[in-house]
């Protein structure tokens, strides 16, 4: 296991285990849910989560949908 | 009779659209939104709260198998937000199908019609279908429309006010000119409002808060289905033309004093 990775999630800077972004989903208890995830202001297709690597510094945004009119 | 309102390659057969915020709970919005037999309903994006990410979410309670999900860009004030925003809805839920709405300011959430252009002739060239909300302007509306947008929304008032249709000829105008689906959204604030409309031929309504701010959300819904029901049937039916004097309803022959 590498040390922990310190990122840019949401606008907070956090540290995680997660290697990956599979990972970090399941690190966070999101596995069930419709989210979607934007890294360094690129997209991330679901189907990449688990070959796409965290690097220290990634921006993420990890959205899901509310209400709203 | 069969009355189809189409939205790109969508159908319905409700002429209501909802909106899912301002509700006081899940379960509210759950309650008025299946009472007013809406089939699409529009979610905003927003960031999971990390420090509580498991609580429950609006989709526990709005079915997306269900209910046609309808993204918007709710908050955005420039073409790249609203942009990356309806990305992330797309891969979030594989929905295609967005409400595009580009704010000016905070106090009038006036469109920005320039970033709402700019972000339409993006995403329309990136495969979404977009209802785009824009102003009561006609020139505009049809601008939104060659860009490639499957129906233009114009607002009755501003968001949230429930000040009725501002400019109800020009609303008129724009549906006149149209060839893709005309939407009010934005304005209506109660029934007849919704009514008045449908009544000017355009294609459906989009409500949100005048339905979750009523005192009794789910009457307010039933209320609002069938206004936007019966002004589209007065519509279709064709209104009778408007008098200046009276006209007798029973027959002026035949009395008994003749």
């Amino acid at each position: 296991m590498s040390d922990s990775i310190a990122i840019h999630l949401n606008g907070e800077e956090r540290s995680f285990s997660a290697s990956n972004l599979t990972d970090l989903i399941a690190e966070l208890g999101l596995e069930q849910r419709m989210i979607a995830i934007e890294l360094n202001l690129e997209v991330v297709p679901k189907s990449q989560y688990g070959e796409t690597a965290l690097k220290a510094g990634d921006r993420i945004e990890l959205v899901h949908m509310i209400g709203g009119g | 009779m069969s009355d189809i309102f189409k939205v790109g390659t969508y159908t319905f057969h409700s002429r209501l659209i909802v909106g899912s915020g301002k509700y006081k709970d899940f379960q509210t919005t759950k309650d008025a939104t299946e009472a007013s037999e809406a089939e699409m309903i529009t979610v905003a994006v927003r960031r999971v709260n990390i420090t509580d990410p498991g609580k429950e979410n609006l989709l526990d309670y709005i079915d997306p198998k269900k209910y046609t999900i309808l993204p918007n860009t709710a908050g955005c004030f420039n073409a790249e937000d609203a942009v990356r925003t309806l990305r992330l809805a797309r891969e979030a839920g594989g929905w295609d199908l967005v409400k595009l709405e580009v704010l000016g300011d905070t106090e009038t959430l006036y469109p920005n019609v320039v970033e709402t252009i700019k972000a339409a002739e993006t995403l329309v060239a990136e495969g979404f279908q977009v209802m785009v909300y824009t102003n009561d302007d006609p020139i505009v509306a049809r601008r939104l429309e060659e860009v490639g947008c499957v129906a233009v929304m114009p607002l009755g008032n501003p968001i949230g006010s429930g000040r009725g249709l501002a400019n109800p000829f020009n609303i008129r105008v724009i549906k006149q000119r149209a060839n893709v689906p005309i939407v009010v959204d934005a304005g209506i604030g109660t029934a007849s409002d919704a009514a008045k409309a449908m009544e000017l031929g355009v294609d459906a309504a989009l409500i949100n808060t005048a339905i979750a701010e009523a005192n009794d959300e789910c009457l307010m819904a039933t209320a609002m289905r069938d206004a936007v029901k019966a002004g589209r049937s007065a519509f279709l039916a064709g209104r009778m033309q408007k008098r200046a004097f009276a006209n007798a309803s029973s027959p002026t022959e035949g009395y008994i004093w003749d």
